[in-house]
């Protein structure tokens, strides 16, 4: 064998997919897989808001319920927008920093089969003796095994798997954003997406670990009686709260500032201006990333840390107000003065604006520990951070989707379906989360499957599930328009917006490797830059040549399996289970640390389109 | 009076005004209702921030719906928009304001934070010990040696100094109306003083996941007049230091003996029983069965026929009790009582 194979392995359907290293690929694993996940959080969610409609009512009943918020908020933060977040990432990062692939793509596949199985494997205890019950949080003592059920195993272990694969997902990134940029690419010349991007990645490596942590001294306590969290053995119930949310809220941030650099590239794209004040966004997104690590302990402020903690952590809290509203405003001044144009993408962008300024607005409150007081643990968090996730978050996702549907799948979506999808949404979103303000406000504490009749509560509640009938058309009209795209035999162009970025700048798909030759970057916004220029596209750093790709391997897949058959064995007390599993895992890692695989070269003739086939 | 403080005015009577127009809840209920200065200190804290909230939100607002109609693109529009890349004066202004409203909000986020959490000693406050069962709540005065259950009974217009607990989970003690809330952590304690300057009857809610029926984990407090509060004391102490109630009637008699065999393991009455259950000595004075259903009999009867149904996962068991027997308990509850008034 010469060192180097010259033909592109010819794979096909799901096998190409199971094997598939090519981050845009892999793009649309996360985006599939976390779709499903969304949907599966959106129906829990749809339950809950029906147990909720009328006071008293037995529909799923209590165990149920609870049952069913646990799972609704572990789902959504963990299994669906995480994903999604992940898709758009490699979909779009290297396309934008001008590279032919991310840093590591064998550890990228790896990345995404651990966070499958990790959320299959979670998802599976509806179907083997019930879900976990304890809340996404899981305090202890109620996760400890006197209190609850099997359920909080699969919670343990589920999250265990994929948060190793975003773990892994998050350093991949950092090292693709440090080494993977074209010629000219200066940090300062980066979109705000990526900026975004990178920044997340770097929350992602300091956050994961501590959630980690959390969850093997937790599987300690249920399976082997570590008593680490039992006071009754001299445990402690609140070290659990601080890893959680140690963890816990910088993730909160994880996954909103991606969302920051979506509207950040769809706002200045569809103004037809740069974005406005593009270095106090940088430094506003690296402030916030930081201050993102010191404020846990505002999730805590009635556990009982006394008053000086409580302030100090309240102002800390306060003080992210500052950098959010740099980057409010100069949304808006990147407006100002612009063409703005309204596709679906933009309108979402633009619905985003008030909805998160909302969420920030209650955010500084609830930063007011005296006043959390009444807030903490009502109705009015589930308002608040729901305006955050959803009118911040899902909003930008759907403005993302939307904007870059067409370069990851060659298709645009429907505008007319679109819009609808946008008001439907954007109605149902207010006329859900406005009201549970004032339930809060009037009593309401959350996580309680039911309210009493007289203590007029019902009224609210009931707009509540109102509302979240509308979500649920918008989203169902968002499944039609996918369906509709790739049904419609136009394709879409490579530039359809007038971006300003480089993914603007090959064929929607792009080819597998992406550009044909790496792009010289000559400034901010890339791809508008040499159209100022009255180039026809991007100046060449190389000449054509021969290009490297790395070969498919089914390697990635078999570990994530070794891995998920382990879990089941701990979840089990079957230790024969788990060591067939790890030593799978482990002899996947042996193949590929020794077996030679030096990839493949496409030759220069046979560089024409190679698309990504959606 | 400066200028500022008047637009806070202004700001916290509309903010008040959109309050009323969707309703404040309950009286009893409602953190927009303080009944007591704990409450009051930190609605006012909620009426400052979320004045200035409101006011920059309507400051976004007016740029945000200027920006969108006078700069949508116009069909037939030429050129290219100048590209501005920032504007330093403007990007300094909108850091230093923000921060300004910051601190007009830290001082009394200051202020106010340790004045809450101060701590008073018996003799400036009624001190009460509270433990956060699944899914009930125990109530004792340590210094006026009685104990309760479910309905924590107040003086108006004193300070009340609690120090919480919980024996299982984590539970959190949240009355809205005089004022919230502190967790009560198993292996732990914590401290909390609340007041309630009316006297009238509170509800009290759980407000941390703790279980299946997290929800109906509520509780009454009942503010009575300072010179009832001692009369209330002094029947608890009186009942609790000499045997149980001697029944009435003959049915509340076969009731008592039913009690005593069956649920005195678990139930404490007057100075003797568990404490696995509620303390039941003044329950037939209690405003709820369970802490939630309207005290009946009906109510009561159908409690002891099957808790489970009332309560899912609570820790009393089904006794498999007849109707004759239920009668009878039922007859028996409702002679628990410490006051002259029922
Ligand atoms: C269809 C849209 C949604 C509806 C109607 C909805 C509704 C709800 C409801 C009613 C609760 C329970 C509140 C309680 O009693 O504590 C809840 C909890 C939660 N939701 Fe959503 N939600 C939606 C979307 C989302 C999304 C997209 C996310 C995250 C990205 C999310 C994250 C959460 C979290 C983290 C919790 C807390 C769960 C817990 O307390 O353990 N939700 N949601
Ligand atoms: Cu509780």
């Amino acid at each position: 064998m010469s060192a180097h194979a010259s033909h592109a392995p010819n794979r096909s359907g799901l096998w190409d997919y199971l094997t598939t290293v090519d981050h845009k690929k892999i793009a649309i694993l996360y985006l599939i897989a976390g779709g499903i996940f969304f949907l599966a959080g959106g129906l829990e969610a749809l339950l809950i808001r029906l147990q909720l409609m009328y006071p008293e009512i037995e529909f799923v009943g209590a165990k149920t319920f609870n049952e069913l918020i646990t799972m609704h908020g572990t789902t959504m933060i963990f299994l669906a927008v995480m994903p999604i977040i992940f898709a758009l990432m490699n979909a779009i990062v290297p396309l934008q920093i001008g590279a032919r692939d991310v840093a590591f793509p064998f550890v990228n596949a790896l990345g995404f089969w651990l966070f499958f199985f990790g959320g299959v494997l979670l998802n599976t205890s509806w179907f083997l003796g019930g879900a976990p019950d304890a809340g996404w949080t899981s305090y202890t003592t109620l996760a400890l095994n006197q209190y609850s059920g099997r359920g909080v195993d699969f919670y343990v272990l589920g999250l265990q798997i994929a948060g190793l694969g975003t773990l892994i997902g998050g350093i991949n990134f950092l090292v693709t954003i440090i080494n993977m940029r074209a010629p000219g690419m200066t940090f300062m010349r980066m979109p705000m997406f990526t900026w975004a991007s990178f920044i997340t990645s770097g929350l992602i490596l300091f956050a994961f670990p501590a959630i980690t942590v959390g969850l093997v001294l937790l599987m300690f306590d249920r399976l082997f009686g570590g008593n680490f969290f039992n006071p009754d053995a001299g445990g402690n119930v609140v070290i659990w709260e601080h890893l959680f949310w140690i963890f816990g809220h910088p993730e909160v941030y994880i996954l909103i500032l991606p969302a920051f650099g979506i509207i950040s590239e769809v706002v200045s794209t569809f103004s037809r201006k740069r974005l406005f004040g593009y270095s106090s966004m940088v430094f506003a997104t690296a402030l916030i990333g930081f201050l993102g690590f010191m404020v846990w302990a505002h999730h805590m402020f009635t556990t009982g840390l006394g008053a000086i903690a409580n302030t100090l952590f309240g102002l800390a809290t306060m003080l992210i107000a500052v950098p959010t509203g740099i980057k409010i405003f100069n949304w808006l001044l990147t407006m100002w003065g612009g063409q703005i144009r309204f596709p679906t993408a933009n309108l979402f962008a633009v619905g985003f604006i008030p909805t998160f300024t909302i969420g920030g607005m209650t955010g500084v409150m609830l930063a007011v520990p005296p006043a959390d007081y009444q807030y903490h643990d009502s109705y009015f968090v589930v308002a608040h951070f729901h305006y955050v996730i959803v009118g911040g978050l899902v909003f930008g996702l759907f403005s993302g989707l939307y904007y870059w549907w067409p370069k990851m799948f060659g298709k645009m979506l429907n505008e007319t379906i679109g819009k609808w999808n946008f008001w439907t949404f954007f109605i149902g979103f207010h006329l859900t989360f406005f009201p549970q303000h004032f339930l809060g406000l009037m009593g309401m504490p959350r996580r309680v499957f039911t309210y009493l009749k007289d203590q007029n509560l019902d009224m609210g509640n009931f707009i509540s599930t109102i509302g979240a009938f509308g979500m649920t058309i918008g989203t169902i009209l968002f499944l039609i328009n996918v369906v509709v795209a790739a049904k419609s035999s136009k394709r879409a162009p490579a530039d359809p917006w007038d971006g300003r970025s480089l993914e603007w700048a090959i064929p929607s798909p792009p080819p597998e490797y992406n550009f044909v030759q790496t792009p010289l970057v000559r400034g901010l916004d890339a791809l508008w830059v040499e159209k100022m220029a009255g180039n026809k596209g991007m100046t060449p750093a190389e000449p054509i040549g021969d290009i490297h790709m790395p070969s498919p391997s089914f390697l990635p897949f078999l570990m994530s399996l070794g891995l998920f058959v382990a879990g089941y064995g701990f979840i089990y007390h079957n230790y024969v289970v788990v060591v067939i599993g790890v030593l799978a895992t482990f002899a996947c890692m042996f193949t590929r640390s020794v077996k030679d695989d030096p990839g493949y070269h496409i030759h220069e003739d046979e560089l024409e389109e190679k698309g990504v086939k959606a | 009076m400066k200028g500022w403080q008047q637009y806070w005015r202004q700001f916290s009577l509309f903010a008040l005004l959109a309050l009323v127009l969707t309703g404040c809840g309950k009286d009893e209920l409602s953190a927009l209702k303080p009944s007591g200065p704990v409450a009051a200190m930190q609605f006012d804290l909620m009426k400052l921030s979320s004045a200035i909230m409101i006011g920059v939100f309507i400051v976004v607002m007016t740029i945000f719906t200027y920006v969108l109609i006078r700069y949508r693109k116009r069909p037939g529009q030429q050129g290219i928009p100048k590209q501005v890349e920032g504007n330093h004066a403007l990007e300094i202004l909108w850091t230093v304001i923000p921060f300004l409203l910051l601190i007009i909000m830290a001082i009394p986020t200051v202020t106010t934070g340790f004045a809450l959490h101060k701590e008073y000693p018996k003799e400036e406050a009624v001190q009460v010990k509270v433990t956060a069962h699944q899914f009930w709540w125990e109530f004792e005065y340590p210094d006026l040696g009685v104990a309760t259950a479910q309905d924590l009974v107040l003086p108006v217009g004193k300070k009340i100094q609690f120090v919480l607990s919980a024996s299982d989970v984590k539970h959190a003690f949240w009355i809205p109306a005089l004022g919230g809330k502190i967790d009560t952590n198993p292996g732990q304690e914590n401290k909390m003083w609340l007041q309630a300057d009316k006297a009238g009857i509170y509800y009290g809610k759980c407000a941390e996941l703790c279980g299946a029926s997290h929800a109906l984990m509520d509780f009454k407090v009942e503010v009575m007049e300072q010179a009832d509060f001692d009369t209330w004391v002094a029947n608890m102490k009186g009942v609790q230091a000499k045997e149980p109630v001697t029944a009435t009637s003959p049915l509340a008699a076969e009731g008592q003996q039913i009690f005593d065999k069956s649920c005195l393991g678990c139930h404490a009455v007057a100075g003797k029983g568990g404490k696995m259950g509620p303390n039941l000595t003044n329950f037939a004075d209690r405003e709820r069965v369970a802490g939630i259903k309207a005290h009946t009999p009906e109510n009561i009867a159908e409690w002891l026929k099957d808790p489970q149904k009332i309560k899912p996962g609570n820790k009393m068991p089904n006794l498999n009790l007849d109707d004759t027997q239920v009668k009878a308990l039922v007859e028996y509850m409702e002679t628990l009582s410490v006051s002259e008034k029922k």
